[in-house]
């Protein structure tokens, strides 16, 4: 219906102005500018990555300028520096554990959470639904104070549990979205089915429909470990020990003390990045197909 | 055990579809969420009508009095436009930068995947650390800009003293980072384009302009809805970037209300004004957002 529609608003408007192209040389103009555009925009996103390829190749000594990296003789010192005195491969492994954590508990509980809000469509469900939707509006700093205070009386600050449950929390109304809208798209008749062999929902549940759900939990798993693993607004406050940091506040605060030594600053910068950037070049197509079906909200 | 193989018994006895039990796999999640969001938002709206320090076990009720503060703390007023100019200003360079990257790479152009994974790169690493990164672009002695001043002949420029520039940085900054996440957006919505309309424009001889904008930009209402409402939720809640680079400073200059919460309650030990402007915060989000889905499904409807 709306294709004939386009289809014939199509033809009345190429009626009106045709023959009255731009000729072969606009064209060509056209074209080149698309590529210049395009060209820029790769050096543009290239270029932070190179900058600080180029600073961690230099002593602190070396005063030239970041676009040309220092090849005979590459400061390494600048490396082990970020290291031993920033904690940089400690902050790494601690990001590890709690973002492994964090997915790991967001896919069980935003599953089985959406499985009941898919499958019993009753008023108060769907108030539940729309509930967790809505917090996906919460700023983290809007919540930073009681959040805090929470954190400081329950003995959480600086502690792995709280940061995994913060973030979590904060992970989950995507999930349990992306879950439910998975979930309805199962036929009904496989819970069905399940129900007349005497299964219970938990075994329904557990047998039938989790198997099913690996394409949304690919989806859900790349989101979230993104997510958690770049966390800084709340970590930031939440995990002050040095020890303790994750990754993203550890670079922030270990380069805010690296002013006079910006090769250090690129080292730990790099070594930080490094993780997710092998990971993105190995599962990119994933990356790129989790990131599209997740913001198809 | 005869029972358990009849469907019609077991319909009537129970029935898990619609039985209230099944409500319980929902239990643990809402538990989190409650204690961890719900209860925080809840609690930060009352600790907005006290003059808590953050830490003291007494907090006087003062009513209004935080709210109405926000009207005279210049601070707050700076903070509040930079906030509105992250958002609207990111939002806007986003959308056309990552439209336009959209729609080069959806052509068969060459070598399209790597291009589009370059441009999709920094907005998986962290915005704190594309800021450190960034950095080196901006820095006084070694950075790529003043490298390029000083081969023009021109001085090295200090480019974070005047706070419109470096709250254009910022904005430039962020906008270049999750540009990739627009352009993925787009990607989606125009691989996922009906053919037989665009094949009936081809026949029909619209070309060029007439062409995208009569067929590809209707058809691609819900992609830009999408990116939009992510892009300005992203921008106004802005904090990484601008902890990472500026702190907010020069003065208050370019403090976005995230960072100035952060201040206000950890340097000025103001909770309760942080609360305030938390609540505040959470107010202008969640009215942008539900306008603009509003407005963005009305002109869908009307293109």
């Amino acid at each position: 219906m709306t294709s004939a529609i386009r289809h014939a608003e199509a033809a009345s408007r190429s009626t009106d102005t045709t023959g009255k192209g731009n000729g072969k040389g606009g064209r060509r103009i056209g074209h080149a500018l698309a590529y210049l555009f395009l060209g820029a925009m790769i050096v543009a996103q290239l270029l932070p990555f190179w900058l600080a390829l180029s600073a961690a190749s230099k002593p602190s000594t070396d005063m030239s300028s970041t676009l040309v990296p220092r090849l005979h003789d590459i400061a390494w010192d600048n490396f082990t520096t970020a290291i031993t005195q920033g904690g940089i491969l400690t902050a790494v492994g601690n990001s590890v554990i709690v973002t492994v954590c964090s997915t790991v508990l967001v896919c069980i509980c935003g599953a089985a959470a959406a499985y009941p809000l898919a499958r019993r469509k009753t008023r108060g469900n769907k108030l539940v639904s729309a509930g967790i939707m809505s917090l996906m509006m919460v700023p983290p700093l809007s919540i930073l104070v009681p959040l805090y205070t929470l954190m400081v009386n329950t003995g959480g600050v600086n502690t792995r549990w709280g940061i995994v449950l913060v973030t979590v929390a904060g992970n989950l109304p995507l999930a349990i979205f992306l879950y439910t809208a998975f979930i309805k798209a199962v036929p009904e008749s496989i819970d069905e089915a399940g129900m007349i062999d005497g299964a219970s929902r938990f075994m329904i549940f557990i047998r039938l429909i989790l198997p099913l759900l690996k394409p949304v939990t690919a989806t859900v798993v790349i989101m979230t470990s993104v997510g958690v693993w770049n966390e800084y607004a709340l970590s930031n406050y939440l995990i002050s020990d040095p020890g303790k940091q994750l990754i993203a506040p550890r670079v922030a605060s270990f380069f805010a003390m690296q002013s006079s030594n910006l090769g250090v600053g690129a080292a730990s910068a790099l070594i930080a990045a490094l993780p997710i950037v092998i990971v993105y070049l190995f599962l990119q197509r994933y990356f790129i197909a989790g990131i599209a079906a997740g913001a198809e909200k | 055990m005869t029972n358990k193989h009849n469907p019609a018994a077991l319909n009537t006895g129970r029935r898990p579809l619609r039985g209230a039990g099944i409500n319980l796999f929902y239990l643990p999640a809402i538990l989190i969420l409650i204690v961890f969001t719900v209860w925080p938002l809840l609690s930060g709206i009352q600790l907005s009508f006290t003059n808590w320090d953050g830490y003291s076990p007494t907090k006087a009720f003062v009513g209004l009095s935080n709210y109405l503060t926000m009207f005279k703390d210049h601070n707050f007023g700076t903070v509040l436009v930079n906030t509105l100019i992250y958002g609207v200003g990111s939002t806007a360079i986003q959308q056309v930068i990552g439209l336009g990257l959209a729609l080069l790479l959806n052509s068969r152009i060459k070598g399209r995947n790597i291009m589009r994974a370059i441009i999709y790169l920094p907005a998986l690493v962290s915005a704190v650390i594309m800021g450190t990164m960034y950095y080196f672009v901006f820095q006084y002695q070694q950075g790529a800009l003043n490298t390029l001043m000083v081969s023009l002949g021109l001085p090295r420029v200090v480019w974070f003293d005047k706070p419109a520039v470096s709250v254009a940085i910022i904005v430039i900054i962020n906008s270049l980072q999750y540009v990739g996440t627009s352009m993925i957006i787009y990607l989606a919505g125009l691989q996922g384009m009906d053919h037989s309309v665009i094949e009936a424009a081809d026949l029909d001889g619209a070309h060029g302009w007439k062409k995208f904008r009569n067929i590809t930009l209707p058809l691609l209402m819900p992609a830009f809805s999408t990116s939009v409402v992510l892009n300005l939720i992203g921008g106004l809640k802005l904090f990484d970037v601008i902890q990472v680079l500026t702190g907010g400073g020069p003065g208050y200059s370019t403090n976005s209300v995230s960072t100035y919460i952060g201040l206000t309650y950890f340097s000025n030990q103001n909770a309760g004004y942080a609360s305030a402007m938390g609540v505040v915060l959470f107010v202008i989000i969640a009215i942008a957002t539900t306008l603009l889905n509003k407005g963005l499904d009305r002109l869908g409807w009307e293109s």
